[in-house]
């Protein structure tokens, strides 16, 4: 059976208790280890950590558990604020919201997309979002990636899918970060200083080893949607091999705001193309202030088919992974059409 | 790891057991309190085998640390039958044919549960979705929709026959 | 009648209430926990291995290596080349080389970490044109030439001739991909070991009967001190039919420490053992005459055997042995290799080595169907075999419903009325199959029967069943009670069946190859007859008459004519016993002697062969080129249905398994090492992605079956994915001649059509449309393929 390596659990009641511990966790290392995951990490659903766990990728010496922090629950919304949905809710929650549903139904199809029911029930919004990159030479057990004598993000310095690469290829694979993304959301982030709050694409940078911009001892603690008007559309496509289960070959993540049948705004995501999502807007230019004809959806998948420059790292080929992103970016541009 | 106390409500019953907090809820039941009934086909989240009830919703205990599930109602499949009678799901994945090897059985049942709790008359794209997350390798999955469906019908003629009763 | 109704598994309530205890579930007092180091290399001489540091580690028991059993052991007595652990060569990425015994799990996993194991690497041989190529590289010495583990050459009748008559002759390569059974049980074992030096191995197994044989061989110790017990199965598969590395440490580590053991594979561990579907490269040459009629066929295979033989023998066999079955073949050669690579051992899985060709053979057959303008449907009609003849390479065939199989899904289909008036990128396929009832012979030479049963009946009118089967799901157990319940007209609940127990048990050969409701069945029939009998006989001398005017049902033994002069089964039951004394019977089962007269003429032989047909509906997506299966339709000959739940179930469960394999599943190597060692990279089919499937059988009365009873477990797998390639040929237009079928190949093989057409314009145009579904895709990539052509 796979098992989990020895950690230190400490389950957390308030995020100020989580941030405590995890300060307390880095001061007590003491040798300035350079990744900070291998002292503390944080734990919300566990579906990504534990298996990365169970495989060896994280093997941090204190696990602080979300599962208590009552503060990352809950919807809220209000004209004023927007939406604001807690960290620590989860993806099944997410998809079954009423409200969520009618009004970003693009979240909603993103959260239903994630893995099983089962997953969706334990795994949260703020677990999706920091979920790990992934790499068919990475995610895999130790004794497999110690035969080839480990990756680039684990283990070596170099790089099984492109050794002559300029860094990690590993796939950002999260299916709710390209909607929120494309729904302009900001996460707000705490940490024992006080608080920021960014976009959530600047939570990601191009790196497959971190991808995630959270500092050490920080704690995401809520995803904020701006008030979206009458006018927003949003969808999600997601092209995975099963039904089920898959993390996603190439997703594409699409909203826009229409004023009559004329587009005002428009923000098209991808995602599994690369190690972080990847926003484009030369196609959001050429959708922005148009009446949508099906040849202008014909010329933004192309523009997005050019853009997407996937690597051989995760299920399916590159050349489909790249075709999948055309007809998706087309269908997901209908679907906003249609909605 | 040093084992710690913990405390479970299973099945019902109040289970202390000494474990450590690295152990997960999948290792918990089977090895520390012998409920075999719940398997494990991959340990990391990818069959569905070990799925059981959290606090009424279907988890796997394979992803699950024991020390954080302490306070909740767990079930189990050993706790589906009261008094050695079959939940009628059970009674329909029997006659039905829709365990086979029986090793995905059990995390079936307990997605299956679940939706009945929540879904009297559910639909073929309903029962899909809802076990969605568990693999069967014998059944080609036709034989558990029909367990799935014959059972919700037989749960809504009991249902109904209580009302009229 | 107990037959023919569709009655619970017995096993049933015990699987829905978390009751069944798999190998998995047992826990021992003092058990101990093994793990086994693998491999890291995919061939590497061992130069030296140290195992002090990892004894040294508290709760580390023992530690054993290849110099603790050096013994080979394999499942076929002729090709026997593995040793339990690596003596001096490993040859897979997952050969396991050591084994650590410690007071639990993550001890002894630790502890592997602390063996030290010093490698001289050698080059590695992964693929058939690797292993054909480099006959200076040798996986196995023993080998005569190069990498070749078997090559077979058989000949019936004059090719020359053959394919000088025919009209057309047409000569094709496909490739099947290997693929792996993933039971959702990982592999699991407890030994344990009295002071007496008798060992017990629960195992997780198909077949008992011969891990008893090779691990007392490798123990050296007598048969008789060693007792094998299968506990519930959590499915097979074919994976399941050999010892493995755990099975021997674990009986070793229980007799040295007098204290019960548990071995229990991680899921990556479960698909390093494999053992399943051969990659296989056929070449098929099949000449017709004008109307269809075969005049010759020569099939050729090369299968990527993996590191060790394993079933391999048989498996190449089995590639050419079954194509014969199911159409009028006059002329027939096949020739196959078998070669070792640097990868996990392939083996038998669910239509051992039958199910490539097949594939194969049921794609040509539609293009020569289309060349010729036929109906590919009528056509299989028209040069089906048939009932009570014989092959050309020497098989007896008796019951055979094939004909109504392809009846049947044709008509539930709406073949006739649908195929050419599909949507656009919609099509259907038809292939068809058969399957051994039962191989013929064992897999080891002997004169033995091939299924015992021991029936004993008790004065309280309790009925015990012992055989030596495994009970893998298929329902082995639930067959065996029906039939005894049957014989003696006592209610199924009655019957308690003890099976897989090699001490009380008499031996089965085990689940595999579709044998146990024939042969186990007919031993258990012939048990119960003669228990049948006696009290038939004890009941009419309570009763006053001659017992052929008796019979039994319902717990009851009456007059035929007069059903209210009866005496109870228990009755019945007690004079029996006080006129014979312990009331209990033995039958067994011996298949009936057959085949022709040359090497090799053992495999293929069987008591009786099914057939199926099948009907595939697709869909493709003209952009993506992601397709969907949308239906199956499977018709079964499986003679009579002794339960036609679980014969469904076994249509539905291949068909499944077939889906899988012809759209999502591949075991693949990079680097030597195993791709995708998980449930989620290896893609099995989940329940969105399974097509539906209606499951009909065609119910033939096999002279020689229980109650004229075949197989159902294996044989609705083969024409599943050759009818779903012959689906995505008529949606799309163009052949895809591999497996797994993939968007991508979907995508060349539309290109590479075009492309033909193009630059072969004067070639005449396949009879039919081209599919319609297409043409606007079609058309703009033969504009790009045009292109290209024009460039080069």
């Amino acid at each position: 059976m796979n098992r989990l390596p020895q950690f230190e659990y400490r389950a957390a009641r308030t995020v100020e208790e989580a941030l405590a511990w995890l300060s307390e966790a880095a001061g007590n290392s003491g040798d300035a280890e350079k990744d900070p995951e291998a002292r503390a990490m944080l734990m919300a659903g566990g579906t990504d950590v534990l298996p990365n766990m169970k495989h060896r990728l994280f093997t941090p010496q204190v696990i602080v558990g979300l599962r208590g922090v009552r503060a990352l629950r809950g919807i809220s919304d209000n004209p004023e604020q927007g939406m604001r949905i807690g960290a620590g809710v989860s993806l099944a929650e997410i998809a079954s919201s009423p409200l969520i549903r009618a009004r970003i139904p693009g979240l909603a199809q993103a959260a239903e997309s994630v893995s099983t029911p089962q997953l969706r029930h334990m795994g949260t919004l703020g677990g999706n979002l920091c979920l790990d990159t992934r790499c068919n030479y990475y995610n895999q057990s130790e004794t497999w990636r110690k035969a080839l004598d480990f990756c680039l993000k684990k283990g070596t310095d170099i790089c099984r899918v492109a050794p002559n690469g300029q860094g990690c290829y590993a796939v950002s694979s999260c299916d709710t970060a390209p909607m929120l993304i494309a729904l302009d959301a900001t996460v707000r982030i705490a940490a024992r200083d006080g608080e920021r709050v960014v976009p959530v694409g600047k939570l990601y940078h191009d790196d497959g080893i971190h991808p995630v911009r959270l500092r050490n001892g920080e704690v995401l603690r809520e995803v904020t949607l701006p008030s979206l008007e009458d006018g927003w559309r949003s969808a999600y496509l997601k092209y995975r091999v099963r039904g089920s289960f898959d993390f996603p070959v190439v997703s594409v993540a699409a909203a826009a705001h229409f004023d009559g049948d004329i587009c005002t705004q428009a923000r098209v995501v991808l995602q599994a193309v690369a190690t972080q999502p990847v926003p484009l807007p030369s196609v959001d230019n050429l959708l922005r202030g148009q009446r949508w004809t099906p040849d202008l959806l014909e010329a933004a998948a192309e523009e997005a088919y050019r853009a997407a420059h996937p690597m051989d790292n995760t299920s399916g080929t590159i050349a489909l992974r790249r075709r999948m992103v055309r007809a998706y970016t087309r269908r997901a541009l209908e679907a906003l059409l249609a909605a | 790891m040093d084992k710690q106390l913990m405390t479970f409500t299973v099945n019902g019953e109040t289970v202390q057991v000494a474990a450590s907090p690295t152990k997960t809820l999948l290792e918990v039941l089977r090895e520390e309190m012998d409920l075999t009934g719940t398997k494990h086909g991959c340990e990391l989240g990818h069959c569905g085998a070990c799925t059981v009830l959290v606090g009424g919703i279907p988890v796997l205990s394979c992803l699950a640390l024991a020390v954080e599930v302490q306070d909740e109602a767990i079930t189990t499949v050993e706790g589906l039958a009261h008094e050695n009678v079959l939940h009628p799901l059970q009674q329909a994945f029997a006659e039905c044919g829709a365990a086979q090897c029986g090793y995905c059985t059990p995390g079936f049942l307990m997605s299956g549960t679940w939706l009945l709790e929540h879904n009297t008359a559910p639909s073929q794209d309903e029962i899909k979705a809802a076990l969605a997350g568990n693999l069967c390798r014998c059944t080609g999955y036709t034989k558990i929709i029909e367990a799935v469906e014959l059972a919700a019908s037989r749960m809504r003629e009991a249902a109904e026959a209580t009302a009229a009763g | 009648m107990l037959i023919g109704k569709p009655l619970a598994k017995i096993d049933s309530y015990a699987k829905v209430t978390g009751a069944a205890r798999y190998a998995d579930d047992i826990k021992l007092p003092r058990m101990a926990f093994g793990r086994i180091l693998r491999s890291p290399h995919p061939h590497a001489r061992i130069v030296r291995i140290d195992t002090s540091r990892a004894r040294a580690c508290p709760g580390v028991l023992d530690v054993i290596t290849g110099a603790d059993l050096p013994y080979l052991y394999g499942i076929m007595p002729t090709t026997q080349d593995e040793y339990p652990f690596a003596l001096d060569k490993v040859r897979y990425v997952g050969d396991p080389v050591a084994a650590v015994c410690a007071v639990d799990e993550e001890t002894a996993e630790a502890a592997l970490e602390l063996i030290d194991v010093e490698y001289e690497v050698l080059p590695a041989l992964l693929s058939i044109d690797e292993a054909l190529a480099r006959e200076d590289i040798k996986i196995h010495e023993e080998t005569r030439r190069g990498n070749i583990m078997k090559e077979v050459h058989l000949t019936f009748g004059d090719m020359e001739e053959g394919f000088d008559e025919a009209d057309l002759v047409r000569e094709d390569t496909y490739f099947f991909e290997g693929t792996t059974h993933a039971a959702m049980e990982e592999h699991a074992c407890v030994a344990d070991c009295g002071a007496d030096g008798k060992i017990t191995l629960w195992t997780s197994t198909q077949t008992p009967h011969y891990v008893h044989r090779e691990v007392a061989k490798v123990l050296q110790m007598p048969l008789s001190h060693l007792r094998v017990i299968v506990p519930p199965v959590g499915g097979g598969f074919g994976g399941k039919c050999e010892p493995f590395a755990y099975d021997f440490a674990a009986c070793l580590f229980a007799r040295r420490h007098g204290r019960p053991i548990k071995f229990t594979l991680s899921r990556e561990e479960a698909f390093l053992c494999h053992r399943g579907r051969h990659p296989v490269r056929m070449i098929l040459k099949t000449g017709v005459k004008q109307d269809g009629t075969i005049t010759a066929v020569h099939l050729q295979t090369f299968l990527d055997g993996g590191a060790y033989a394993s079933y391999g023998l048989a498996t190449v066999y089995y590639t050419g042995a079954l194509l014969t079955v199911t159409y009028k073949i006059p002329r027939y050669q096949f020739d196959g290799m078998r070669l070792y690579t640097n990868k996990p051992a392939c083996g038998p899985k669910r239509g051992h080595g039958s199910t490539q060709p097949r594939y194969a053979f049921e794609c040509q057959l539609d293009r020569i169907a289309e060349q010729l303008g036929l109906d590919p449907a009528e056509y299989r009609k028209r040069i089906a075999i048939e009932p009570e003849s014989t092959t050309v390479n020497g098989l007896r065939v008796t019951s055979c419903g094939l004909v109504e199989c392809v009846d049947r899904v044709v008509e539930s289909s709406g073949w006739r009325e649908r195929r050419h008036h599909l949507p656009p990128g919609r099509g259907l396929g038809i292939a068809i199959s058969s399957y051994v009832t039962g191989a013929g012979k064992a897999i080891y030479w002997n004169d033995m029967p091939h299924s015992g049963v021991i029936v004993k009946v008790d004065r309280g009118g309790g009925v015990a069943v012992l055989c030596g089967s495994s009970d893998i799901g298929q329902g082995s157990d639930t067959m065996l009670a029906t039939v005894v319940a049957q014989e003696l007209g006592v209610d199924i609940s009655d019957i308690r069946v003890h099976a897989g127990d090699t001490d009380l048990t008499p031996v089965d050969l085990g689940s595999y190859s579709s044998r146990v409701t024939f042969m186990a069945g007919n031993a258990a029939r012939e048990a119960a007859g003669k228990l049948r009998a006696m009290l038939l006989e004890a009941a009419a001398v309570l009763l006053n008459t001659s017992p052929d005017r008796l019979d039994a049902a319902n717990r009851r033994i009456y007059l035929r004519d007069d059903p209210i002069n009866c005496v109870s089964f228990i009755e019945a039951a007690q004079k029996a016993e006080a006129t014979h004394g312990t009331l209990s019977a033995v039958g067994s089962y011996t298949p009936p002697r057959l085949g022709g007269e040359f090497k090799g003429a053992g495999v293929g032989i069987s008591p009786a062969y099914s057939y199926t047909a099948c009907v595939a509906e697709v869909s493709v997506d003209p952009e993506t080129y992601d397709f969907t299966v949308e239906k199956l339709w499977v018709a079964h000959d499986c003679g009579r249905a002794l339960n036609p739940t679980l014969v469904a179930g076994q249509i539905e469960g291949s068909a499944y398994m077939g889906f899988g394999e012809a759209t999502l599943e591949e075991q693949v190597f990079r680097k030597g090492l195993h791709k995708t060692p998980s449930l989620l990279e290896y893609k099995l089919p989940t329940i969105y992605d399974t097509p539906e499937i209606v499951a009909m059988h065609v119910e033939t009365m096999d002279r020689e079956g229980p109650y004229g009873a075949k197989e159902a477990g294996e044989g609705p797998l083969n024409p599943v994915i050759p009818a779903i390639a012959n689906a995505v040929y008529d949606a799309i237009g163009a052949r895809v001649e591999s497996t797994p079928i993939t968007p991508d190949k979907i995508a060349r093989a539309i290109k590479e059509e075009q492309r033909r057409r193009v630059s072969t314009p004067s070639q005449p145009q396949p009879q039919r449309e081209p599919a319609p579904a297409l043409a606007t895709e079609t058309a703009r990539v033969a504009g790009a393929s045009s292109r290209e052509v024009t460039a080069s």
